[in-house]
């Protein structure tokens, strides 16, 4: 009998120590949960982290009113399924009451990071999960497990402390909080692979179907509450999948026919572009978009 | 053969190493077309005429703008036969805080030098830290060897001092492999390279690939920190009681004898539970869950040993630190250590000595330690702790010095002296040595 761990094996196993480090540390933890592939991975992870316990944490979901009905559908059956606690920040509530104002080209991706940073403070959350993997993008590969945000939100790569063999510090002051990525050595393949192995459940629109879409920045985008194709735009019927899935009106579907778990690893594994650089505008805006971003207390 | 390899790279600035790392991602298509054309894009905004790979890499404004890399990157790729996650540490001013990140959980470590300079002083160091921390293998890449036109005698003479160098470091001759590259070119990264047909090795990546990876310390006896206590209060688990934690070293199975420290209390292992169902065996690496025979006083912070074979527990230590702080350590700091789960107060009573990387050899009684400096201390503990040294143990050896007042991490806290050197010191870093080879090389780091 062997007992070498697989890759898989490993990186669960890392992801579980994780998790109960955090568990055994901090004094209030939470897991953001989009009921994206994700953080439906992170939550599966920290279900088996803590088996037979309850998962000791609650879920966060900063909703940006663009969502996919079947993913929000999806979220809430996961959500009851597991006897979970949910708090959602609604950016929607932030515009109406005007914390937040509607950016004119009506993408509510970045108007995220306010109501995180607003709900972190107000449910004194010291440690939050996120689903950020060092693969996704450059500022991303320098990214700490254990990751250090000011009490304004604020990612300061030069203040990341250097982290050593499996030993993570988290120590923080008060109004500081920690967020933490239990992928963080996942790569995309990876993910996707233990979605087959571990038979994980998905929203279905990660799988290929039949949608309105119309081209944008060489993007295929769905016409939903966020707007529809303008002059000069057409809607077509096409055979789509979402290889990421955010805010519905920056994040484009790949035209795919993979239309199960098989399927879809042999696109991932045969594709020539990123997940990101396929599917997400928000990426494209600067060189370090994502940087940008993560500085400002995005996740 | 295992499917996973972690390895770091190191060198100093200008020996090319993004452009090194960015050739083995090119070359194994682990770059996807998206990437490669914002690379081409910023290539031509910088008038330059062919890709700057090393735009691949470097990932935050600041070191694009200064063309250097600041931070450690992790980066990941796979070939059919292997898959790869590499810590990409640079090379200047914070070097060992960068260095020493990226090599404690690196299996192999890949050391640039470049061909028209040789072995450099830096190279000394790198390769020092490196025996430190442990890593069992390590590659010189000689790159930059199109620069001294494919030069044999050149080559051979840096492998020769480097070979020596490392041997006096307690390396094996078969641990350490060197190859002639140019990462700008090509040439035996991935692909052979005809413009040297006197070097009959394999490429980096052949290596790579085939390199033999030290297995988890199975053969070690169990170690196993408890990181929580699981107690589920639930109809169905009413009595579980469950202590969930990552095996450090060595295996367990129900019905071994255990013993629980700092208390002392013993018990045997009546079941290893994960969410996947009980398991026969549990072996280093591995999350899993213990249930114990006996209902004993068990929390975060102790560690669970095999009967008969426990690490020492007691409240003194001799330890080497690697200082990754500013502020400089001086005898007599107030500090906490973070070792396995457990966190504890603790004073620096001693400082023994200061590690001379350029001469490898040590000088008594510093009055403190500086950032980048390596050093041995006598430390104090405010409770018996469970220890073993470093080099019979990396995961149990280790531990994190951690300011108390804002909770940065200080220090690479190693119990003993891991590095024989540090009390023996060399007269020469290049002439042959009677250095043992050293067990530590051969321990595996952390998952």
């Amino acid at each position: 009998m062997t007992l070498a761990l697989d890759t898989l094996g490993r990186l669960e196993s890392e992801a579980i120590h994780i998790f109960r480090e955090v568990a055994g540390e901090f004094d209030r933890p939470v897991i953001l949960f989009s009921g994206g592939k994700d953080s439906t991975l992170l939550l599966h992870l920290a279900i088996k982290a803590f088996y037979p316990a309850p998962v000791p944490f609650p879920l966060l979901h900063v909703d940006t009113g663009h969502n996919f009905d079947e993913v929000i559908e999806f979220r809430d059956r996961v959500v009851a399924r597991h006897g979970l606690r949910l708090e959602v920040a609604k950016v929607q509530d932030w515009i109406d009451d005007g914390r937040l104002e509607e950016r004119p080209d009506g993408t509510r991706n970045p108007l995220q990071t306010v109501p995180l940073l607003d709900s972190i403070t107000q449910h004194k959350f010291d440690a939050v999960f996120g689903g950020g993997r060092r693969d996704e993008e450059r500022a991303r590969a320098k990214e700490r497990i254990f990751s250090l945000r000011t009490a304004f939100g604020q990612w300061d790569p030069k203040r990341q402390r250097p982290e050593l063999w499996n030993l993570y510090n988290g120590r923080h002051r008060a109004g500081e909080h920690v967020r933490v990525f239990p992928l963080s050595n996942w790569t995309e393949l990876d993910v996707w692979n233990y979605i087959e192995r571990e038979g994980i459940e998905l929203p279905d629109i990660y799988y290929s179907h039949q949608r309105d879409v119309f081209l944008r920045d060489g993007m295929w985008l769905a016409e939903g509450p966020w707007g529809t194709a303008r002059e000069g735009e057409t809607l077509e019927r096409k055979t789509v999948r979402y290889r990421t899935v955010g805010d519905g009106s920056c994040t484009g579907a790949v035209e795919s026919d993979a239309s199960d778990i098989h399927a879809v690893i042999a696109e991932v594994a045969a594709s020539r572009l990123t997940e990101r650089g396929a599917t997400r505008a928000d990426d494209r805006l600067s060189e370090a978009a994502m940087e940008d971003r993560k500085r400002e207390g995005y996740f | 053969m295992s499917d996973l390899l972690r390895l770091a790279t190191a060198g100093s600035v200008d020996d090319g190493k993004s452009t090194l790392v960015g050739r083995l991602l090119y070359d194994t298509k682990s770059v996807l077309a998206d990437t490669l054309d914002a690379v081409h894009r910023a290539s031509a905004d910088r008038g330059l005429a062919t890709p700057d790979l090393s735009l691949l890499v470097d990932g935050l404004r600041s070191e694009r703008e200064q063309g250097i890399t600041i931070d450690v990157a992790y980066r990941y790729f796979a070939t059919p036969k292997r898959s790869f996650v590499l810590a990409d540490t640079p090379g200047h001013v914070q070097y060992t805080r960068n260095t020493v990140t990226g090599a404690s959980t690196a299996q192999l470590a890949v050391l640039l030098v470049d061909a028209r300079k040789g072995v450099i002083e830096q190279t000394r160091r790198h390769a020092a830290v490196l025996a430190l921390l442990g890593v069992p293998r390590l590659v010189l890449a000689v790159n930059k060897i199109d620069l001294v036109g494919y030069d044999e005698v050149m080559f051979s003479r840096i492998a020769k001092e480097f070979t020596a160098h490392a041997t006096a470091l307690g390396y094996t001759e078969d641990s350490v492999v060197e190859i002639p590259v140019s990462a700008l070119a090509g040439d035996n990264v991935v692909e052979k390279s005809a413009n040297t047909p006197w070097y009959s090795g394999p490429t980096l990546l052949e290596h790579l690939e085939t390199v033999p990876v030290e297995p988890d310390p199975h053969d070690a006896p169990f170690r196993f920190p408890v990181q929580y206590v699981i107690r589920p209060r639930t109809a169905e688990h009413l009595d579980y009681r469950g202590y969930a934690g990552l095996v450090a070293a060595g295996t367990v199975k129900p019905g071994d004898e255990v013993v629980v420290l700092p208390s002392g209390r013993r018990s045997t292992v009546t079941k290893i539970d994960t969410a996947d169902g009980e398991l026969a065996e549990a072996a280093a690496g591995q999350s899993v869950t213990l249930l114990l025979a006996d209902d004993i006083d068990i929390s975060r912070g102790d560690l669970i040993s095999v009967a008969g074979n426990e690490p020492t527990v007691t409240d003194e230590l001799d330890a080497t630190l690697c200082w990754l702080a500013e502020k400089p350590l001086r005898p007599g700091a107030r500090v906490l250590v973070k070792h396995g789960t457990r966190t504890v107060q603790a004073m620096v009573t001693d400082l023994r000595d200061r590690f001379d990387e350029q001469k490898l050899s040590s000088v008594d009684g510093p009055a403190s330690l500086e950032l980048n400096e390596i050093g041995r201390v006598a430390l104090r503990l405010a409770e018996p702790v469970p220890l073993d040294d470093y080099s019979f143990s990396r995961r149990t050896g280790s531990f994190l010095v951690i300011d108390a007042s804002d909770g940065s991490t200080l220090a690479a806290g190693l119990v003993g002296a891991p590095l024989p050197l540090l009390e023996n010191g060399v007269e020469s870093c290049t002439g042959g040595s009677t250095a043992t080879p050293d067990n530590h090389a051969l321990v595996s780091p952390g998952p």
